[in-house]
């Protein structure tokens, strides 16, 4: 793993000596979800007031933003400078809403109707062929994900978003 | 009797000397002997007494029971114990069987020296028992009515909630038992609950405008005010508690998008259906459902709690004691964390099954933990209230205990080769060989995520969902579905066993909670 400067462009620190984490406050306020570009990164740290931390994986690029109730939230970055996926861990959840744009109406409708018969009372888990959708936890430990099949980099496994 | 004196000993070898005209006690003796010049009694056992304390116990408890032998010279004064039920140690202490009806039970003390010398005593089980008063009755039923389809795996139980101080009360059925949340929540007639009782709100501010709380579930939040109410759980009472009285979405204040952006999830408090349960009673391993988190000792205010003004509701730190708080915890006994006990449910499932929410951890005869391996829970870090699962050689540190949720909750077909069900089953296994038997381990953590305590493996089996759903049954030991991170050990995992949680820094036997045991 290498320490990336910033979103965007591809170019790595070459002092081995760096900073193991670079931490940015950077008080942009953007637009900024799953699917879009990277400079939305920047829209979610500053709507959730955190410190951001971005590593390159080679194939995407990682950016974990620490919101000052010590919520983490992950957002992934393809080369072609997409968020392709999006996961958060924490005593609470992150604004889903903001996080995962387009996606969260989608999300909401495919939730299972309350009048069918085998509902579950469980992790959110809904996996269509245009997004997968994870929500899990209890009360004071949340955690999830979401992504968009379509954009997740070829030779990324999904079980990398987390 | 030869005219001689004779010797009195009982098993904790207290040894009486007795003489005419004289008498002298010697304690702790052991086989020491004297005796008087020119006489040399004939050993041989007198007779045999047995006395059990206490004399009338709950199943599956334990009475210690003494022999009085007596004897003459040195016949020796050991016996051999046996009871018509139960076990009996070779010491006397007797330990009960499992009962569901009362059992008089004959202990039975004979002598090694002369076997034709016995003694008996009546140990009487699970007969009448002083009340405990601790023992609130559940069921796993159908559900609250109106239901489009019944519920399955839900445990529930009948509370009793009061305006603080009055006698003005109602008894609420049909509230869920769940260990993975935190203090007590009651649908309200405007969302179709049974909740008519005007409890009173809590104030948010010294302006007296009302404290909100939206809370997030898996699939799904709540959002109403505080309120205080006196919480009545069998014989147990906990006074002035703060509850949740949840509200539909088409009642005001309406609920803030920054509470609803938190999950996908639907409004749970719009209706029975949506709720499943006329309420919720979240006695898992915490005194608040938020903690210091939402105090002022946490930077930044999270989406919890709201004070709700004229013109809208804001987020607002509370204290510890403005948080809806686990009512167990404000009981005066039986306070440090309950248990839940369901009977076993064989594969195809059971209909209606009942058991107990027992309160207390080694408070009362009827809640020790026994054997039970203790899971420690952080209750700091990134896993709070999460224990260890490890399955096929893969260790999961989000894994937790849940009978709020009504399956077994574990990862995906590509990792555990289980076929999802078709159609509108979809989020449910339906393994083609059903069912599907497999193994995990489970263990505590600290809050470092480091591996505390002794590991104790699960046996589980997964039936196809399609099949059960057919039964017509309510409860399920088998019914499992695909989930994310960790297992999510629902309902499935509390049949057929004991299962305790202990609460955050109340005391008990195995120490400060919070934690699991089973």
């Amino acid at each position: 793993m290498h320490i990336f400067r910033f979103v965007g462009n591809r170019g790595r620190m070459t002092t081995p000596a760096l900073l193991s984490v670079l931490l940015l406050t950077l008080p942009l306020p953007v637009m900024a979800v799953l699917g879009d570009n990277a400079a939305s990164v920047l829209t979610d740290q500053a709507q959730m007031k955190g410190t951001l931390r971005s590593v390159d994986n080679h194939t995407y690029v990682t950016h974990e933003i620490t919101s000052g109730s010590g919520t983490v939230v992950r957002e992934f970055v393809s080369p072609a400078g997409v968020v392709f996926g999006v996961a958060w861990e924490g005593q609470f959840p992150p604004d889903l809403q903001q996080l995962l744009g387009p996606y969260y109406q989608p999300a909401q409708q495919a939730t299972t109707p309350e009048q069918q018969q085998g509902r579950r009372r469980a992790p959110v888990v809904i996996e269509t062929p245009g997004l997968v959708v994870h929500e899990s936890g209890h009360m004071r430990s949340f955690q999830g994900r979401a992504y968009v099949p379509q954009l997740v980099p070829q030779g990324v496994e999904a079980s990398e978003i987390h | 009797m030869t005219g001689r004196p004779g010797l009195l000993l009982t098993a904790q070898k207290v040894v009486w000397w007795v003489a005419p005209l004289l008498a002298l006690t010697l304690a702790g003796c052991g086989g020491s002997e004297y005796r008087f010049p020119g006489h040399k009694p004939e050993p041989m056992v007198l007779s045999v007494s047995v006395t059990c304390s206490p004399s009338s116990i709950p199943s599956g408890q334990t009475s210690q029971c003494s022999a009085t032998v007596t004897v003459q010279g040195n016949a020796a004064m050991s016996v051999t114990w046996s009871a018509t039920a139960g076990q009996i140690s070779s010491s006397g202490l007797f330990t009960a069987p499992l009962v569901t009806s009362p059992l008089s039970v004959t202990i039975t003390a004979i002598s090694q020296w002369d076997p034709t010398k016995s003694g008996t005593a009546t140990v009487t089980v699970g007969g009448t028992q002083p009340p405990l008063g601790n023992v609130l009755p559940i069921v796993v039923d159908a559900g609250p009515a109106p239901q489009t389809f019944a519920t399955v795996n839900e445990a529930f139980a009948t509370v009793t909630v009061c305006i603080p101080g009055t006698q003005n009360c109602q008894t609420i059925d049909h509230v869920l038992v769940d260990t993975g949340s935190y203090g007590l929540r009651l649908l309200s007639a405007a969302g179709g609950g049974e909740l008519t009782l005007a409890l009173p709100n809590q104030p948010a501010d010294s302006k007296g405008n009302p404290l909100l709380e939206c809370t997030v579930f898996l699939g799904g939040y709540t959002w109403g005010n505080v309120a205080q109410a006196d919480v009545t759980l069998a014989s147990e009472v906990a006074s002035s508690v703060p509850v949740q009285v949840i509200i539909p979405s088409t009642s005001s204040p309406a609920v803030p998008p920054s509470c609803s952006s938190q999950t996908t999830g639907p409004n749970m408090g719009n209706s029975v259906i949506a709720l499943g349960a006329n309420g919720i009673l979240g006695v898992g391993p915490f005194q608040q459902d938020c903690g210091v988190a939402c105090t002022t000792q946490n930077s930044t205010i999270p989406n919890v709690y709201y004070d709700c003004m004229r013109f809208g509701c804001s987020p607002t730190y509370v204290t510890l004691a403005q948080q809806v708080t686990n009512p167990v915890t404000l009981f005066a006994t039986d306070n440090n964390g309950v248990l839940v006990q369901l009977p076993a449910v064989p594969n195809g499932g059971s209909l209606d099954p009942s058991g107990n929410l027992i309160f207390g951890i080694g408070t009362q005869s009827n809640n020790g933990l026994g054997g039970a391996t203790v899971l420690a829970v952080p209750d700091s870090g990134t896993n709070i209230g999460m224990v260890i699962t490890t399955f096929k050689g893969v260790t999961y540190p989000d894994s937790f205990f849940d009978s709020g949720s009504n399956g077994l909750f574990f990862l995906d077909t590509a990792t555990t080769g289980i076929a999802t069900c078709k159609g509108q089953l979809s989020p449910w296994y339906c393994p083609s060989n059903s069912p599907v038997n497999l193994s995990a381990t489970n263990q505590g953590q600290n809050a470092n995520g480091n591996p505390v305590g002794t590991p104790s493996t699960v046996n589980f089996s997964i039936e196809s969902a399609s099949y059960l759903f057919t039964t017509g049954n309510t409860a399920f030991s088998t019914l499992g579905g695909p989930g994310f991170g960790g297992f999510d050990w629902g309902l499935t995992f509390f049949y057929g066993r004991i299962v305790f949680t202990a609460v955050d820094n109340m005391s008990t036997p195995a120490g400060p909670g919070p934690y699991y045991a089973y």
